[in-house]
């Protein structure tokens, strides 16, 4: 047994306190940056809501729902912003119209039909497709799939929703196939085996065990994808012309949200004036819908979610 | 004798009928499998038909770039400015620019990204506050792009007065980047079993020296999957750095990073305006003149090119780790 020469200060002890302290430090480091996640939705929330709240003391609530002009740049001004609502929805409903059939056939067929090795070459191309950006996919959407659809359609105009929305619907594609992928494999193999067993085809399992047993992940992966096109920007601001217009017919030329923040952006923005605070209260909008969505997803999740 | 030989007949009837009975039921009962098996092969058929037109079209998006801009690649595309004779024009500031609001994107993400995933895993207690950042990051993955560039607006920009610079870009651009950071850490963290953490502490390791000699260098792979995979966003992301205010036309180049004398690194170019490819691309898409489009899918190739190599290696390094990897 060593014989301790200062009793009162044990350098081990001591050795140990340091170290302790330092863990400490070190814990309170790391705690401090995942705090930053909660900071950073703060701070949007904080900079959307501050900057639009001179917004709305200029601009009352009602009519910036319910005008259908935005023309904030003229010289009568009109902030309705269901002008710009319109064009969003409209191309993410043509989106979704593409993608879902597209994305849940595909998910269903890597799930239920792919063998492994077709999986296996498959999910890093459609891991390559998410990878494109966005910008890419709006050169593609305005000077591929708008002249291929004038060919169809002669009277389309250049800057269309139809043509956009078609190469959003694509881009979102591999979202859908991946997440509801991932929920179908993840319904268990005893499942699959009961419906072979009683004769079912791959199909009819696909169809009526699995699909209904998923759900609840399927409808996840649809309101990904809704989330997505909502907050798609580059693609529309490119091809869909950044005129506001209140309309929902897929051939005229419409601005989103997003479509106008960036067209308002690329000017000279002036700090503080109503143009500037306009682009966010566009964008609280746009964050509200989102939100919303993604509410009403998990609403019919909880209601569908299957127990097994 | 009569009685005996119709009985015998209508016996004869009736099994005939019930033998042909049951073959029609049995055709039928074919017919049926046949017609499910057929769904069967059709839908095996439209499944991958629908994922080999999209590959088709990631090919055909790819080499329509490659054609398009083929006029334009050449090594004076890469070190001239932009300009306004199309031909002349390049993407030297756009491409150094982009370089370098990486550089300050990496630096800000991944330290931030790896130390609030190895809090999650490793050091928070399953209670209401862990749970709530947890959301956070959940639910910062699905806020769309563009309200990054507005944050930054209001917050960097203005609040904190970075101005519109290479700082702010690179900030931005690490928010974008922070929850994919956080979320491949975890993931790889959650695969490393507990007796590595186990054997660690059985010697005497504290909490923090566990995390970093052992958690941290064997999830060291799936990380670096998922920082390659975020900078590849990051390279293609425009619609935040256009909401902060970047320029769609510089012909200077913010100062180099590297001296030639002392002290060699100087910060100068984090003040500096830029612009980046995805906008220079922008830019030249939205001009009217043909010959602007040529730049444009030229710059989209090169894009394209970059995220499709550097998430080729994020999958490619995954694949390796999975195979290699056996706890």
């Amino acid at each position: 047994m060593a014989k301790l020469e200062n009793p009162e200060v044990s350098p081990r002890l001591a050795k140990n306190l340091r170290r302790n302290i330092l863990e400490r430090c070190i814990e309170f480091g790391l705690l401090c940056s995942g705090i930053f996640a909660i900071f950073i939705t703060l701070a949007i929330i904080y900079v959307l809501v501050s900057e639009a709240i001179p917004f709305f003391q200029h601009v009352s609530l009602y009519d910036f729902l319910t005008d259908t002009v935005w023309t904030p740049n003229y010289s009568i001004k009109h902030y309705g912003i269901m002008a710009l609502v319109s064009g969003t929805l409209t191309t993410t409903f043509i989106a979704l119209l593409v993608a879902v059939p597209l994305g849940t056939i595909t998910a269903i067929y890597l799930s239920e039909f792919a063998t492994h090795k077709v999986r296996e070459t498959i999910k890093p191309v459609l891991e390559l497709l998410v990878g494109v950006p966005t910008v890419v996919f709006g050169y593609f959407a305005l000077m591929l799939v708008t002249p291929l659809l004038q060919k169809i359609y002669p009277d389309l105009t250049t800057f269309n929703m139809l043509g956009p929305g078609i190469v959003m619907g694509i881009m979102i594609v591999p979202y859908i196939a991946s997440v509801a992928e991932d929920a179908m494999r993840a319904v268990p193999m005893a499942m699959r085996e009961g419906a072979y067993a009683m004769g079912a085809t791959r199909f009819q399992t696909a169809i009526k065990v699995i699909t209904p047993a998923a759900i609840s992940g399927i409808i996840a992966a649809y309101i990904l994808a809704i989330s997505r096109a909502v907050g798609e920007t580059m693609i529309v601001a490119i091809a869909a012309g950044q005129q506001p217009n209140f309309t929902f017919n897929p051939v005229e030329s419409a601005a989103t949200i997003t479509a106008y923040i960036v067209s308002v952006a690329l000017g000279d923005l002036e700090h503080g004036g109503i143009g500037y605070q306009s682009i966010f209260a566009a964008g609280l909008t746009l964050l509200l819908m989102t939100l919303m969505f993604n509410i009403i997803g998990h609403a019919v999740r909880k209601k569908f979610a299957e127990r097994y | 004798m009569l009685f005996v030989r119709n009985l015998l007949r209508d016996i004869k009837l009736m099994v005939n009928d019930k033998k042909a009975e049951i073959k029609n039921n049995l055709t039928r009962i074919r017919s049926l499998i046949t017609k499910h098996k057929r769904h069967d092969h059709i839908f095996a058929g439209v499944g991958m038909f629908i994922i080999i037109s999209l590959t088709i079209t990631l090919l055909v998006l790819f080499l329509d770039l490659v054609f398009d801009g083929y006029p334009r690649f050449n090594l004076d595309f890469l070190t001239n400015f932009p300009s306004r004779r199309a031909t002349a024009a390049g993407i030297l500031s756009a491409w150094v620019g982009s370089a370098l609001v990486l550089i300050v994107t990496f630096f800000a993400a991944v330290p931030l990204g790896i130390a609030a995933g190895v809090y999650l895993e490793e050091y928070a207690k399953k209670n209401w506050f862990s749970d709530l950042i947890e959301i956070n990051v959940t639910n910062l993955a699905g806020v769309p792009s563009i309200i990054y560039g507005l944050l930054a607006l209001g917050l960097f920009v203005y609040g904190f007065g970075l101005g519109q610079t290479i700082l702010t870009a690179g900030l931005t651009l690490a928010l974008l980047m922070l929850p994919i950071v956080i979320v491949a850490t975890r993931e790889a963290i959650r695969a490393i079993p507990i007796h590595i953490r186990e054997a660690a502490y059985a010697v005497g390791a504290t909490k923090w020296q566990v995390s970093l000699h052992h958690v941290i260098q064997y999830s060291y792979g799936g990380i670096l999957t998922g920082v390659i995979i975020g900078m590849a966003r990051a390279i293609g992301e425009t619609a935040p750095v256009i909401t902060i205010g970047a320029l769609t036309f510089i012909a200077f180049l913010p100062p180099s990073p590297v001296g030639l004398e002392p002290p060699f690194i100087n910060f100068e170019w984090l003040e500096a305006g830029f612009t980046v490819l995805p906008i220079q691309m922008f830019n030249w898409i939205s001009r009217p003149q043909m010959a602007f489009h040529v730049n444009a899918a030229a710059t989209g190739a090169i894009i394209i090119l970059l995220t499709l190599l550097m998430n080729g290696l994020a999958i490619k390094i995954r694949y390796n780790i999975r195979k290699k990897i056996k706890w």
